[in-house]
Order: structure tokens, then sequence, then C-alpha cells
């Protein structure tokens, strides 16, 4: 399975060089410190919790924060990661290797995608370490953990895309990580200033609320998985992964 | 039995620019195709098309008998290329590279290991398996780009500027390579290196500004020319006299070119014993190369060639 073979030599290409290796260092260590001040918090409000009818409770108050900075941090990292993915190639003309051998475009393009979400899957595998850890001393809401996991799973993903398609459209892998980040931070924060009303989720469906990221990864960081938010991720992964093959027929017809 | 390679009225525009305007050619096998030119005539954009890293704009290719448009998947897999900078991962150590590619180049699993020995073998290659491309010469990295282009065992290899980076001693080698795998692959030599083409190829083609400007098998290079220098002046009637020379060219009162069938030891041997003053002689064989200057400078001799050579082509 030649799709197979790509995403596997991606996967070890991304450790043979000390990035990956620093981005999860960093990314593990900022989040554990998080994760060690969240958990501060809610002994220091254990108290109150008590008093409350319906309080909320560990699931609510250190993992779906954890998560929610995950994205965040993640979302400054990844296209550190993805910049390199197709500009790299064309940069140092080993493009020509994977154009001339028996594949097609789509092949090649779908192998790099499937390599970068196995190190996806690394990323959310050492994360979720932290919320585990948390069965030896209390029992979470595993069904919110799983839906946050998933959501956190699907957003990388979509951030993937978004990178890879950034990076088939120059050849300079600087130029690709600034716009996929500046992209990516877009989509983020799009409906800042028509979410305050309708921050409960249903309450006004607007077009900018739709587009937003930060939406529907929240609507599964509440526990909610919905057709309608993992259908919005596989839809934004669909449209970069064809955007992307488009541009590499681009690259092979004008360059 | 069809070509292993058939391009017909292939064209390709950068913008207005044409870069190849309307080539047509084939290649056999057994046949080692020297594609010359000088810099920015079209070779590389020709090999990339015919490789499927281009588009092409107009024509076609078929490649041993799948239409590169159509079947890009089976068409591709007849060929292995050697770009001009070879297409190498630097962070991989050469096994690891030479694997990976015969995976892409679909090689079953239980051969790879074979193949890439073979092709390290035949590359010179085995001492540095284990080392990082990246610090690796940039003749072995160059033997590393070969080593991937014929790994696979394709019909067709194409190799764009292979010895550029060798030591003498490694062009010598990669030349045998060349002739040897020549004998059963079809092979085309992109090179503006006119000694690599008289060395190794049977036949030679010239592009300039986009066209095939000549096409000839090389046996008529092969004939051979002498370069002679005598001691006393001596009249060119007096040497064509001799049944041992069959055309004789002036340079000036002492000094002639000859052609003749004869080994030189023959001929030195001849001329010592008619007592001429032997005091210079040498093999001749810039002929490719006088014809390539006058192609490229655009004379005379390039357009009178250019019509033969269309019927050379459509033949």
């Amino acid at each position: 399975m030649m799709v197979l073979d790509i995403a596997y030599r991606e996967f070890r290409n991304l450790f043979l060089t000390p990035l990956a290796w620093v981005i999860l260092g960093v990314v593990q260590f900022i989040l554990a410190w998080f994760f060690f001040s969240s958990i501060e918090v809610f002994f220091s409000l254990q108290d109150q919790l008590t008093t409350m009818s319906n309080p909320p409770g560990v699931t609510d108050l250190v993992i779906s924060p954890l998560f929610r900075t995950a994205g965040i941090v993640l979302l400054m990292v990844l296209p550190l990661l993805t910049m390199r993915l197709i500009s790299e190639e064309r940069r140092n003309h080993t493009l020509s290797l994977l154009q001339s051998a028996p594949l097609s475009i789509s092949e090649i393009v779908i192998g790099k995608y499937l390599g970068l979400l196995m190190f996806i899957t690394v990323v959310v595998a050492v994360i979720s370490l932290m919320p585990v850890s948390l069965y030896l001393g209390t029992t979470p809401d595993t069904g919110k953990l799983i839906a946050g996991l998933l959501g956190l799973f699907l957003l990388l993903a979509a951030f993937s895309a978004a990178g890879i398609y950034m990076s088939s459209l120059t050849d300079n892998p600087m130029v690709a990580a600034i716009s996929s980040f500046g992209l990516l931070l877009l989509l983020w924060i799009i409906n800042t200033g028509t979410s305050q009303s309708g921050a409960s989720g249903e309450a006004s469906p607007d077009v900018l609320g739709y587009l937003s990221m930060h939406t529907h990864f929240s609507n599964m960081l509440r526990g909610i998985v919905n057709t309608a938010d993992i259908a919005y991720f596989i839809l934004f992964i669909l449209c970069f992964i064809i955007l992307t093959i488009r541009q590499m027929e681009t690259i092979r017809l004008q360059s | 039995m069809s070509s292993l390679i058939s391009v017909n009225n292939l064209s390709r525009y950068y913008g207005d620019h044409c870069a190849v305007d309307d080539i047509s050619f084939t290649l056999e096998k057994g046949d080692i195709l020297g594609f010359l030119g000088p810099n920015g005539a079209g070779k590389s954009t020709t090999m990339q098309m015919l490789t499927g890293n281009l588009a092409l704009h107009h024509g076609s290719i078929t490649i041993n008998g799948y239409d590169l448009i159509d079947q890009p998947v089976p068409a591709k897999s007849q060929i292995g290329y050697l770009p001009e900078h070879p297409p190498l991962y630097r962070d991989l150590s050469v096994g690891e590279y030479l694997h990976y590619c015969a995976r892409l180049h679909r090689v079953p699993a239980q051969r790879i290991a074979e193949q890439a020995e073979i092709a390290m073998l035949r590359c010179d290659l085995q001492d540095v398996s284990r080392r990082l491309i990246r610090n690796l010469s940039k003749g072995f990295q160059q033997r590393v780009g070969i080593a991937q282009a014929i790994l696979h065992q394709p019909p067709v290899i194409i190799l764009d500027e292979p010895t550029v980076g060798l030591d003498p001693i490694q062009i010598i080698d990669i030349r045998k390579l060349i002739r040897e795998l020549g004998s059963d692959h079809g092979i085309i030599l992109c090179t503006h290196i006119l000694p690599e083409v008289q060395a190794v190829c049977n036949r030679v083609q010239i592009i300039n500004e986009g066209a095939i400007a000549y096409s000839a098998a090389m046996k008529q290079y092969q004939e051979k020319r002498y370069h002679i220098r005598l001691a006393s002046a001596c009249s060119p009637a007096q040497l064509e006299a001799y049944p041992l020379f069959s055309k004789v060219e002036v340079i000036d009162e002492r000094h002639f070119i000859v052609d003749s069938d004869a080994e030189a030891a023959d001929i030195t041997a001849f001329i010592s014993e008619q007592q001429l003053g032997l005091t210079h002689f040498s093999e001749y064989s810039d002929s490719l190369e006088s014809t390539f200057v006058s192609i490229v400078s655009g004379s005379g001799v390039g357009a009178d060639n250019s019509t033969a050579i269309a019927g050379d082509v459509a033949a």
C-alpha cells in the first residue's frame, strides 16, 4: 500500500530532526504546568463546591480547560510541523522522486497527511496521559473525556489539513508557517464579535459562529458529540486536502 | 514491438516563452541516446515531461506502450529518473533511502533488500550504506541518485547530467555502467559534455532553442580521423596518393587532418617508413563538437542539418 509507505516515511522523518521531539517536549511541559495549576485551583475551590447543589466536577474544572489550552498551544505549534511537508520537498527538489514514481498526486498528498495524523495521534495520546492519571485519585467523567479527546484530535487534524495546503502554496517553509498560523488564528477568533450573545451554543446559529473552529471544539469539550460538529471538521479536512491536490496539479502545470 | 519511448509533437510553454517546440523522437531498446544542448535549450524540460514531473501542453508521450496522460501510473513505473538535482532525503542513510525508493517503485517486499544491494554494488556505495546522505560528498550523493534511478530495473532510464561532481575515475566507472545497462535497457543521457556522448552513446540528438536541430547515429563519428604534423613541408596531393588515407584536410603545409580506417599504430609505422618526419600525431575526434558548435551558434551547417533531420525523424 503506497499511501501507507509514504505516511510511515513521513512520520519517521519527523522524528529524524529534533523539531518533532522539541515540539512534543515543549507542549507537554507547558500543558503539565497548566494541568498542575488547574488541580491546585480545583483543591482550593473544593470547599465551595461541596456546598453547591450541582457542582462542576473535576472533568469540567481540570480536563476541559486542559484540552482548550492544548488546542490553543498547538494552534501556534502545528504550523511549524506542517510547513515543511510540501514546501521543503519543492525547495530541496525531492518532489520529483515522488512525482516520477508510479504514484498519483492524491496518493502523495494523502500519504503525507496520514503521516501527520500519526504524529497527531502521538501528541493526543501523550496529552491524554495527564487526565487519565486522575483516575488514580478520583473518577472523572469518562464520556466527557473521550468526547474531549475526539474533539482535540479532530481539531488538530483540521489544523494539519490547513497547514499542508499552505505548505503547497509556497516553496518557502517560513511563509507557509506564518500563513497557516494566520489562517488558523482567524478561523479560531472569527466569531468573537458575535459569539457573546450565543455562547450557550444553539442560541444564534450565525454564519461566523459556524465557521469558527472554536465553536465546534467547545461543543465537544462540553461532552456534546454532535454530527454537525464532526461533519464540520470532516468537511474542513476534505476541503483542504482537495485544495492541496489541486494545487499540486497546478504546480505540475505551471512551474 | 513498439518503441520504449515515442514522443510526438511535444510542446511546452512557460507563459509566452516556448521552451520545447514540437519535438518528436523515439527510443528503442538497446539505444543509448545522447541528448545534447546548450544551457536553457529545453533538455531538462523535456526530461521532466517524459517523467511526469511537468504537464505537457501539446503532443503525446508513450512509454513502453502506456500513454503518459491516459495511464500515468503504469507509464511512470517503466522509468528510472535521475533529475538534474538528485532528489535525496538528506536525513536518511543511503540504505534507508534506497529501501524507501524501492517501495515507492513497487518493488515486491521480498526483493527490496536484494535490489538495493545490487544498485549499491553497481554504483559502488556498499561502504557508505549506513551513512547519512547529508554527510556524503557531492560525488557520492550523485551516485546515490544514479542508484535510485536504476534500482527497480526499469526498461527506460533517464539520466540528467549523471556525471556532475564525480571524479575522473568515477566518471569512467559510471560510463561503463551506462554502457552495461544500455544492452538491455533504453537510456536517455542528457548532458552538455560532448566526450561523454562520444564515449557511451549510440545515437545523438542536439536540441537547441526547444527544437531538435540534429539527430544521427553515432557511427559516423566513429570513423577515425587523425591529426598529423610533419617535420618538413608536404603537399596534400602527395599524402592523398597513399591509399591509407581516404581524405586529407589541410591546415597548413606541414599540418593535416586525415581520415583513415587503419589503426593508429599502422599509420605511425607507415609515416615513419615514408620518412616524412612525424612530429605530432593524435586522434582527432571533435567532429561532433564542430557540429554542435555550428548548430548552437546558428551558422549555416545547423540549418542544413535540420532539414536533413526532419527526414531522419520522420523515418
